[in-house]
């Protein structure tokens, strides 16, 4: 070996040597650069007193102890890390920090062009009046999800074919969702009809798959891409409730604050803060979730553990009290609604549990658990559609009741077959894997269903 | 000789401080003049100075910046700041009482050939 083979050898060594310990919690660059430093010169002063580089490495490493004890000292020592470590630019010298500051100033970019894409239709004298009502509930997802697709497109850097059909799809859903001549019901101005309002409901979960499409960068065939755009959802929905609670007491401070020096903010307020504050948060959200995937615990299957137990426990008392006090589902207006709600609670439970599980890890009591709510809840609504069917001639089938019933259908064979594949697993017949695939598999369903409802029930119900 | 880790820990921060106090230095020399003052009893795991030097930067009694090394690798020197000095007073005054209670307990702990033995040494 030659003397540059063997520097080679001792700093490939150092390099993994430094990699294990970046990786530790509590450990941030600065200290691994010192503490490299520290070996480097022992190192040396080994090598120096007659030790070959490879015998001066393993006892300098050994010298310097067992990282763990090391990352839990330095953890102690600052045990503020261990907290707060979505610090999005942290240290000068990492590497890594130009390319997030540049990533913050384009977040921040596409967010502004959020709230101020939602004053552009003002410009054109398409203010927001009670007349144009029906337009913004319409196109409102409109105005930030091709912004949110962007952002992804601009920080995967995908090919110019998954962009162009990304592209496409938001031309198209913008097309469809301005081009039915929708009827105006009566009532007070800007009421939408139903089959609009229908409109206005799907599109969002028919575009928020194309967003999935540009988030997984063209890899929508991938059980696992697909799976990380569901976590990715979750938890976006849970910094958006967080932003939206933050921006709710802005609002208050700021009508309260301009009230106590007699000023009316209520139109800026409305037309201003609270539409372009609420788009800029998509944004924000999606870019919080993103950098913090792999440092902060996931908060959507921490919330599905605590809630499954309980929904469980509240369905399956449902069903016994049911059963015992012999009282049928009273048939109302709003009952189809009610167990969509219903089964879309258990689908997300199951999702978000299915989604931190290992697949390889053991059946367990939370799996036993997972199964029994999904059970009752099938149960529960079973009985309610069993009781609407022999009432719908009778209760007529509008635009709302045909939607809801089938996003009914929709959700129960989702919930049916992943309850056949979990038993499966349980019975120690199947693995869990196809439990997660059937999940996977599942989601184009609902962008299927959305975009049907979308598409062909406003010609279908006549526009009304 | 093994020290207990818990007067390892304690002697930690007086020791460091009076090595820093007596000119700007930086992590591997401060452990090697350790190694000198105890005549290499006193082994410290090198890893666990370095928490030690963080919290004595936090706490305001050392100050660390980033420089280069005499090979031009980035170093981390450190500097005594005046609450680090005052606070290096008060640590030497506690370990002055502790060591000449020991001191007296040793003494009186003598047994009396030890005694004879030192008495006739000190009279000559």
């Amino acid at each position: 070996m030659t003397t540059s083979d063997v520097e080679n050898a001792l700093e490939l060594q150092i390099e993994q040597w430094r990699s294990y310990l970046r990786r530790r919690r509590g450990i941030h660059q600065m200290d691994v650069e010192e503490l490299e430093d520290h070996l480097r010169e022992q190192i040396a002063r080994l090598v120096d007193a007659g030790l070959s580089p490879d015998e001066a490495f393993v006892v300098a490493v050994k010298r310097m102890g067992a990282q763990d004890e090391i990352a839990n000292e330095f953890a102690r020592e600052h045990s503020d890390r261990l907290w707060k470590q979505l610090i999005v630019a942290s240290h000068a010298a990492d590497p890594a920090d130009g390319e997030s500051r540049r990533e913050m100033v384009v977040v921040f970019a596409l967010a502004i062009a959020a709230a101020l894409a939602f004053k552009l239709p003002q410009l054109f004298g398409f203010g927001m009046t009670d007349e144009n009502a029906p337009f913004y509930v319409r196109n409102i997802t409109l105005f930030v999800l091709p912004l949110l697709a962007g952002y992804f497109i601009w920080k995967r850097a995908m090919d110019v074919s998954i962009r162009r059909w990304v592209a496409l799809a938001f031309v198209a859903a913008a097309v469809v969702a301005n081009i039915f001549p929708f009827a105006r019901p009566g009532g007070p101005a800007g009421t939408p009809s139903d089959t609009e309002l229908l409109l206005a409901m799907h599109l969002p979960i028919a575009l928020w798959l194309v967003v999935g499409v540009a988030y997984v960068a063209g890899r929508w065939r991938d059980s696992a891409a697909r799976m990380n755009y569901v976590r990715f959802s979750g938890e976006l929905f849970i910094y958006y409730v967080l932003i939206a609670l933050g921006g709710g007491v802005l609002v208050a401070f700021t009508l309260g604050m301009y009230a106590a020096i007699g000023v009316n903010a209520e139109s800026a307020v409305q037309e201003w803060l609270i539409p372009s504050g609420a788009l800029a948060a998509v944004i924000v959200g999606s870019w919080l979730v993103e950098a913090k995937q792999s440092v902060i615990e996931n908060m959507a299957p921490v919330l599905t553990r605590l809630f499954t137990p309980l929904f469980a426990a509240m369905l399956i008392l449902f069903l016994g009290t049911m059963a015992w006090s012999g009282r049928g589902i009273e048939i109302e207006r709003n009952i189809l609604i009610a167990f969509d709600l219903l089964l879309v609670l258990v689908l997300a439970l199951l999702l978000y549990s299915v989604s931190a599980r290992d697949p390889h890890a053991p059946r367990d009591t939370f799996d036993f658990l997972l199964v029994a709510l999904v059970i009752s809840a099938l149960i529960a609504v079973a009985v309610a559609l069993a009781a609407i069917a022999a009432r719908i001639s009778e209760l007529g089938s509008t635009p709302n009741r045909m939607a809801a019933l089938g996003m009914n259908v929709v959700l129960l064979a989702n919930l049916g077959g992943s309850a056949l594949l979990y038993i499966r697993f349980l019975s120690g017949r199947g693995s869990f894997v196809p439990v997660e695939r059937w999940q996977t598999a599942y989601l184009p369903v609902y962008g299927a269903w959305a975009a049907f409802v979308v598409i062909v029930f406003p010609p279908l119900f006549g526009y009304r | 000789m093994d020290i207990g880790k818990d007067l390892v820990a304690a002697s930690a921060t007086p020791l460091i401080l009076a090595i820093v106090a007596e000119g700007d230095t930086y992590g591997y020399a401060i452990l090697k003049r350790v190694g000198e003052l105890s005549a290499g009893q006193l082994q410290w795991t090198d890893g666990m100075l370095y928490p030690v030097l963080h919290r004595l930067e936090k706490n305001g009694h050392i100050e660390g910046r980033w420089g280069l090394s005499e090979t031009g690798r980035r170093r981390k020197y450190y500097c005594i700041t005046e609450r680090g000095q005052s606070e290096l007073s008060a640590q030497r005054k506690q370990w002055q009482t502790v060591d000449a209670a020991l001191r007296n307990i040793w003494f009186a702990a003598l047994n009396p050939g030890e005694l004879t033995a030192i008495l006739t040494f000190a009279r000559g």
